[in-house]
């Protein structure tokens, strides 16, 4: 089954994204497809290049990070939630002329209609928080 | 074509979430979808008349739901028991709804394809 996954919650406001993560990865043991993952809303700050939780806590946005790299999952930031919030790629930074460089590896910023398509193309679509 | 329903339980000017939920509503509605809105819980005063949302620096979202017209979403369902608890009737919201009992609330949302918790 080919699965769509949203993700609203931030890292410490909720736990919803860490279990959107188990998910994921039970998901995808069992043989199903993860097309997408969509990062809105607060869960935008799962993508933060720069968060440093201490060493003996979950590393939440690397394990994001390792889970692109090793599935080639399509981890998707919304822009508009991302820049409300303080989130700028390289690119983006450079047009508003601002120097941040946020965004995690594994991730990319596009628009709601990578939501919308993903939701088209999923057998289940599944929000989390 | 699928068929959207989109589940709004949170109450209006709950921070950015509202607004971001009617930008998710729009973009659906953009991409020729069939989009239907379902208020329950406390969502149902989404659509309360006499909301001032500038005095508390939030966007007028009731405003947006006026507008889905143009966007050919024309279909918004009330649960009957939400607006009671909440000493709401249908005449205190800016826009005509469809009102579904809780026992059949089930029944509508398997009419849907998608079926999106907001």
């Amino acid at each position: 089954m080919k699965f769509a996954i949203q993700v609203n919650t931030s890292p410490y406001q909720s736990n919803a994204g860490f279990t959107a993560y188990q998910f994921i990865n039970a998901a995808l043991a069992a043989g199903h497809e993860v097309f997408r993952v969509f990062f809105y809303q607060d869960g935008i700050y799962h993508a933060f290049k720069y968060a440093t939780p201490p060493d003996d806590e979950l590393q939440f946005t690397a394990q994001w990070s390792k889970l692109a790299k090793r599935h080639q999952i399509d981890l998707v930031v919304c822009i508009s939630a991302a820049q409300r919030r303080g989130l700028l790629c390289l690119d983006e930074a450079k047009r508003q002329g601002k120097l941040d460089d946020d965004l995690a590896e594994g991730f990319r910023i596009s628009g709601l209609g990578q939501l919308v398509e993903a939701t088209l193309e999923a057998d289940r679509f599944i929000v989390f928080g | 074509m699928k068929r959207y329903l989109f589940v709004l339980r949170k109450p209006p000017h709950s921070g950015a979430q509202v607004q971001e939920m009617l930008d998710i509503i729009l973009t659906t509605a953009a991409f020729d979808q069939h989009v239907s809105i379902l208020l329950m819980d406390d969502g149902v005063f989404q659509l309360k008349n006499g909301q001032k949302p500038e005095l508390s620096g939030m966007k007028d979202t009731a405003a947006v739901f006026k507008a889905l017209e143009i966007y050919d979403v024309n279909d918004i369902y009330t649960e009957v028991e939400s607006l009671q608890e909440r000493g709401l009737k249908p005449g205190d919201l800016c826009l005509p709804v469809q009102e579904f009992y809780r026992k059949d609330i089930a029944g509508l949302m398997k009419r849907f394809d998608v079926v999106f918790a907001g």
